[in-house]
């Protein structure tokens, strides 16, 4: 055991908490990380890297992490790659490793590292090119089951997850001391102020570094007056373990709560805010960079930070024996942390030539080995961790021998802070490199701008640069609190320790652990002509893992400037994308899943056709009956019920969803003149007429019957799902073309629920219930308004089947009242409902078209044979200066016809190419096709080049690669072509 | 004689209670829609003989008795009103417009309103709604969507807002309210 | 994600309340026109890396439409203007001149 005797601010060592990790049991107490938690039990490898399999311990104590990821959970709620940094610890957790088979420690994917001379960088790119056929059955599924990450969930995520919209004047992200600072400032100015951190607590970095005095008062003693203060203000939202994961255009940010990870989930399991901020302050702090030496991916090979933060906040004991390499004054915190827990610190390698600060003269004051211009050269050590390192001396040029050996279990590596810029990254605002503080931090001159062109986000303390706990409170700006800290010398950067002779890139110097990608691979990278960093980047995939390169994108782009020879702020850096760490996939889908995942529209008598046996089909975001079932008859044999009903005696269709619109105003017919193709404003009331509906190419768009209903007021039917789309067609000609024009339109789709009645026996049928409609005075596309069984009826007589037949439409609150009657009186008549498919099947015998069907976008109503429909007496209308085009006038366009295939009963597939006598071009393709029971045989429509003057021709339809079948072009409308049956 | 209550085709999911905010189907309500020129007199004194109501305000809305007038457009507003009295509001502001270029409709079928109420109804609204309903005023109207369905939103007082949208999303919604506000979320919001 | 200010009912709203309508002030020729001016106005479309007049409809909310100037690239929205106005409005137009002065 790791655990210290005393110490760790963070945990309860009164209450302890079980959990497992590969299965087998451990303990750990209330307030550790799994990681902590681990680290305390001594368990130091943790997972196998992805491309050679080496053994790897924890680097981190924070969401940067690259190596130790973990499968969380199991069965349903199993989670692959979860940073256990950042996992907090509660009874009856289940974490197991990846990437690793059988087993973490006897892993057979080491034989990759054994032959790594042979996986350069770009490996994959060069050899696995040819032959083509082997990258999808040999080399793919192999590479796939070596290399990876966590195993994906197979299960439904019974969790629950949703959003929340907030809105804001300030959004502060990191609960550090300039977060809490920034807070308090906003907060005191009476603005509307949200303050977020990802951790499950308050203070940053200065809870480990509580050496500063603020104000007169220890470190956290000021953070938890902040914290006090803050939280009794009104207008101060603050919210924990709540990352701010994006910031997007004009103040547009992600917080991702992780609310229910540390617990067994009631309620949401994450929560996504969606916020709009006036102003985005990024208190998001600092990353330590690792030094890529020799070896230096060995478990036990951390971050300065992160080993002085395991002893500070979880009493942990990283190693007992543990060599700090620095360079700079801040990595001594470390040494003087692990001395004061009582743990031995076996020498202080610093790069600098001569170290000096009051740090540097506290750990030589404790008694603590500091050698100057020194580096960790080579480390050994095997899976359980590090054995020893090799020291070598600095600025002596690549090729060095190595030095003294020093017996170590930890390697505590302090390379250097980076400050966190991604939230000014994410929206537009560009970096600089300051050489100075080797560090890109933000650009004051180029910041993201919002809707006015104004600056909005503001990165603050560490993240804006600022080393010291006085620079980052100062940098928040306003009165700054008075800090009492060590004065700190300046750093010196390295950025590659040489092993051995001639540097020993042979070696590995590891730059990106999570990718296995190392110096050699940049610097070969760079030789091989992908000098952009972008470049480098997408061939080495440095910085292209989980953890986004938070540890490695600065070492790397260093390597690459200096092997091109150039300046650091001449190579650049690649620009961070959100989110800032990953995100949950529910989270994302929030609470629309399952029952809420799309909109759902449903007519009024939804309930009684699923009672009725109705299989539904969408139509649009509708959902009509396609058909109902009757007993155990087959789907076949009911549709052709439902078709047989029509025909030979009357039924009910649930048209609700035909959109309606009503166009009123003294310009209304002039109006409709110019949406439809024919006219419009020579309707009389009390009369119907099916209107085609172009767009300005030409193209047909909607068809439907408009109703006059007075002098003034039209009435447009549409075609399902064509509502909204139709109504805001005509609102952007009047709003945007036509705004002088005097027409109001409204869309009542929904306050009318309207049925079709057809067949022989509606008139007998309609007759039957007590009104004031003369449905025998009716005429074919007449229209009336009165009163049927007690309620208010809009009557159109108009024939989407061929047959007799009324459409009826209601007030939506009568529809069942209405459709239940109509059933009541008439079971002598046959009377029933059918569905969308008996429709169709009707239709398509009388040749109507459907739009979505016969058109595709591309279909004039010349093509479908509807020239009648279009008016040539019209000095405009949408869509008639397209149709004079040459390509619209040209002969051999296709066009509507029928098909009848040479055996009746065989039924095209939908879609099928009709082809060109050689067989080699398709001249056509089937827009509808069915078996018709009226006429006892197969019928299709198609649109065929010429189609009109092919009739009687016959035709190959292709089938499928090897087969095709003949069919003779025919007039597409299919039974009673004089239309005999309507009009009765 | 209606008969169909729109909470029937609703019931997937039961309204919760109890966490801070209460989901309600209400019945069937009267609703006209008038287009015209808002700021036209003869405009106002129709819309003042069949409402009783003054014109509203740029997204607010206006009340008499049981009937609220709301803003929905620059040349549109929905009367809300008893169910039987809808077509009475259409011939009297008809009547009274004269040969003005109007529309007034009957749309009490065309919509369902639900009630979201409760200190933390805003919270339930604004899991969907991209709306700062926390700042919303008293009778304000704001259009907007819930989730991906277009909605209208008034605060009629204080923690209550109504809700109202196409019926034929009515069932939709309604599930989706309920699973908003049964979430045991609402606790830390 | 923009922040759109309807200038017909005031609110600020995000962009997901809003449906894009493409280029402004593209006008649409008489019926006698010719062909290159039938096809330049169904296809021929700027496509800058500066400002950009376009229309925008508040479909979720008040369902009018409007005119916005804004920058394709900088994202900054200059001014929000009546669909039935024939160009941008002077104030715009300084705005504009104000803001992108080299």
């Amino acid at each position: 055991m790791t655990r210290l005797k005393s110490g760790g601010a963070l945990i309860d060592r009164d209450t302890s908490v079980t959990f497992t990790f590969d299965g087998k049991p451990f303990r750990g107490m209330k307030g550790d990380t799994l990681a902590s938690a681990l680290l305390a039990n001594g368990v130091r490898l943790v997972n196998r890297s992805y491309k050679y399999h080496r053994p790897r311990g924890v680097v981190t104590s924070g969401p940067e992490e690259p190596n130790a990821l973990v499968n969380l959970g199991s069965g349903d709620r199993h989670e692959p790659n979860i940073r256990m940094t950042q996992i907090e610890l509660f009874d009856g957790l289940e974490a197991t490793s990846q990437n690793r088979y059988p087993s973490l420690k006897s892993d057979v994917g080491v034989l990759n590292a054994a032959a790594s001379r042979l996986y350069p960088a770009g490996f994959y790119y060069k050899t696995f090119i040819h032959p083509r056929v082997a990258w999808k059955h040999l080399f793919e599924p192999v590479i796939r089951r070596i290399a990876g990450l966590g195993r994906a969930p197979t299960e439904a995520d019974p969790d629950t997850y949703e959003h929340q919209y907030a809105f804001c004047d300030t959004l502060i992200a990191g609960g550090g001391p300039a977060g809490l600072l920034a807070a308090r400032r906003a907060g005191e100015a009476g603005e509307r102020v949200m303050l977020v951190e990802q951790t499950e607590r308050w203070g940053g970095r200065l809870l480990t570094d509580d050496d500063a005095e603020i104000d007169g008062k220890p470190a956290r003693d000021w953070i938890a007056g902040q914290v006090a203060a803050l939280e009794a203000m009104e207008n101060v939202t603050l919210r924990l373990r709540t990352c701010c994961s994006a910031a997007f255009d004009h103040g547009y940010a992600l917080l991702y709560e992780r609310r229910a990870d540390h617990m067994t989930p009631t309620g949401p399991r994450h929560r996504l805010w969606r916020v709009r901020a006036g102003q985005i302050v990024g208190a998001t702090g600092m990353i330590e960079r690792p030094i890529p030496f020799y070896g230096n991916d060995f478990p036990g090979v951390m971050l300065a930070s992160a080993v002085r933060d395991y002893v500070r906040l979880w009493g942990v004991a990283p190693g007992q024996r543990t060599v700090l390499y620095t360079t700079n004054d801040d990595g001594y915190r470390t040494a003087l942390a692990l001395h004061e827990a009582g743990c031995h610190v076996a020498a202080i390698l610093d790069a600098r030539a001569d170290p000096v600060g009051i740090l540097v003269e506290q750990a030589r004051e404790a008694g603590l080995t500091v050698m100057s211009a020194t580096g960790i050269g080579k480390v050994s050590g095997n899976r359980d961790g590090v054995r020893e390192i090799q020291t070598v001396p600095l600025d002596r040029g690549d090729d060095v021998e190595l030095g003294k050996r020093i017996e170590c279990d930890c390697v505590a590596m302090a390379g250097g802070w980076s400050p966190v810029v991604h939230l000014y990254s994410h929206s537009g605002g560009k970096v600089v490199w300051d050489a100075d503080r080797a560090m890109y931090r933000p650009d004051p001159e180029n910041p993201p701008r919002d809707r006015h062109g104004e600056p909005y986000v503001r990165l603050v303390g560490g993240a804006g640069g600022a080393l010291t706990t006085g620079d980052v409170l100062a940098s928040v700006g306003g009165a700054t609190p008075s800090v009492v800290a060590a004065a700190e010398q300046p750093a010196r950067p390295v950025w590659f320790t040489p092993s051995q002779g001639k540097a020993a890139l042979g070696g590995k110097h590891f730059l990106d652990y999570q990718n296995d990608v190392t110096v050699a691979d940049i610097r070969l990278a760079a030789r091989e002509g992908f000098e952009s960093v972008e470049h480098a980047k997408r061939y080495t995939t440095l910085g292209m893992a989980t953890d986004q390169g938070k540890l490695s994108n600065i070492n790397g782009h260093a390597i690459l400037a200096e092997t091109l020879g150039k300046a650091m702020a001449d190579v650049g850096t690649t620009t961070f994308r959100p989110p800032y760490t990953p995100i949950s996939m529910g989270v994302i889908a929030g609470q629309e899943k399952g029952l809420l995942f799309k909109p759902v529209r449903q007519t009024a008598l939804h309930d009684w056709h699923a009672e009725q046996g109705a299989e539904f089909e969408p139509v649009g975001d509708w959902r009509r009956p396609y058909r109902y079932q009757r007993d155990s008859e087959g789907r076949e044999a009911s549709i052709t019920r439902e078709i047989k009903r029509v025909r030979e005696k009357v039924g009910l269709l649930d048209a609700s969803t035909l959109g309606k619109i009503i166009v009123r105003g003294p310009d209304a017919g002039k109006f409709l003149d110019l949406m439809y193709t024919n006219m419009m404003s020579t309707l009389k009331p009390g009369k119907c007429r099916y209107g085609l509906m172009c767009n300005d190419n030409g193209f047909l768009m909607d068809d439907g019957v408009v109703a006059r209903l007075d002098e003034q007021t039209f009435l447009c039917h549409t075609t399902s799902g064509g509502s909204d789309r139709v109504h805001a067609w005509m609102e952007e000609w009047l709003q945007t073309e036509w705004f002088d024009m005097r027409v109001l339109t409204a869309n009542v789709t929904e306050q009318w629920s309207q049925f079709a009645v057809a067949g022989p026996n509606a008139r007998a049928l309609l007759e039957r219930l007590e009104g004031d409609v003369d449905f025998a005075a009716l005429p074919f596309m007449g229209f009336a308004e009165g009163t049927v069984a007690g309620m208010p009826v809009r009557v159109f007589r108009i024939s989407f089947s061929g047959e007799l037949s009324y459409e009826l439409a209601v007030p939506t609150s009568y529809a069942l009242s209405l459709w239940e009657a109509l059933l009541d009186v008439g079971g002598d008549l046959g009377v029933g409902p059918y569905g969308t498919e008996a429709l169709h099947v009707l239709r398509a015998e009388k040749g109507f078209i459907v739009i979505g069907d016969e058109t595709d976008g591309t279909v004039t109503p010349h093509d479908v044979g509807m020239s009648w429909a279009v008016s040539k007496k019209k000095d405009d209308f949408i869509g008639k200066r397209a149709m004079e085009r040459s390509d619209l006038t040209r002969q051999g366009r296709k066009q509507l016809v029928g098909l009848l295939t040479e055996d009746p009963g065989y039924v095209l597939p939908d879609g099928a190419h009709a082809l060109s006598k050689d067989g080699e071009r398709a001249i056509g393709h089937v827009t509808s096709t069915y078996h018709s029971p009226t006429i006892g045989r197969s019928i299709a429509m198609a649109l065929i080049e010429g189609g009109m003057d092919r009739m009687g021709e016959t035709v190959q339809i292709g089938i499928d690669r090897k087969t095709s079948v003949k069919a003779v072009i025919a007039s597409p409308v299919f039974y009673d072509k004089d239309g005999a049956r309507q009009n009765v | 004689m209606s008969d169909l209550s729109l909470a029937r085709a609703a019931l997937d999911v039961s309204p919760p209670s109890g966490l801070g905010a209460q989901v309600e189907a209400m019945p069937l309500r009267g609703m006209v829609t008038i287009r015209g020129d808002l700021g036209d007199a003869g405009f106002a004194a129709a819309l003042q003989a069949a409402t009783g109501c003054a014109v509203p305000e740029v997204r607010g809305s206006t009340v008499s008795g049981d009937t609220r007038v709301l803003w929905m457009s620059a040349d549109e507003v929905m009367i809300f009103c008893a169910w039987d009295a809808a077509p009475g509001v259409v011939a009297t502001f008809m009547e009274k417009a004269g040969d003005a270029h109007v529309l007034a409709l009957d749309v009490s079928d065309a919509r369902a309103v639900f009630r979201v109420s409760g200190e933390k109804a805003w919270r339930v609204l604004a899991k969907g709604a991209p709306v700062d309903l926390e700042r919303m005023e008293p009778g304000e109207v704001r259009r907007t969507r819930i989730a991906t369905v277009a909605a209208g939103i008034v605060r009629t007082d204080g923690d209550a807002f109504e809700i109202f949208c196409f019926r034929s999303f009515s069932t939709y919604l309604w599930n989706w309210l309920c699973v908003g506000a049964g979430a045991e979320s609402l606790s830390d919001l | 994600m923009l922040l759109i200010q309807c200038p017909v009912c005031g609110v600020e709203a995000e962009e997901t309340e809003f449906a894009p309508g493409g280029e402004a002030h593209i006008l649409r020729p008489e019926p006698g026109c010719s062909d290159a001016e039938w096809s330049a106005y169904l296809f021929e479309r700027k496509n800058p890396r500066a400002v950009h007049y376009e229309r925008w409809r508040h479909a979720f909310g008040c369902g009018k439409w409007f005119h916005m100037a804004r920058h394709t690239h900088t994202l900054e929205i200059f001014g929000v203007y009546a669909a039935d106005a024939p160009e941008p409005p002077q104030e715009i137009r300084d705005r504009i001149a104000e803001r992108t002065a080299p």
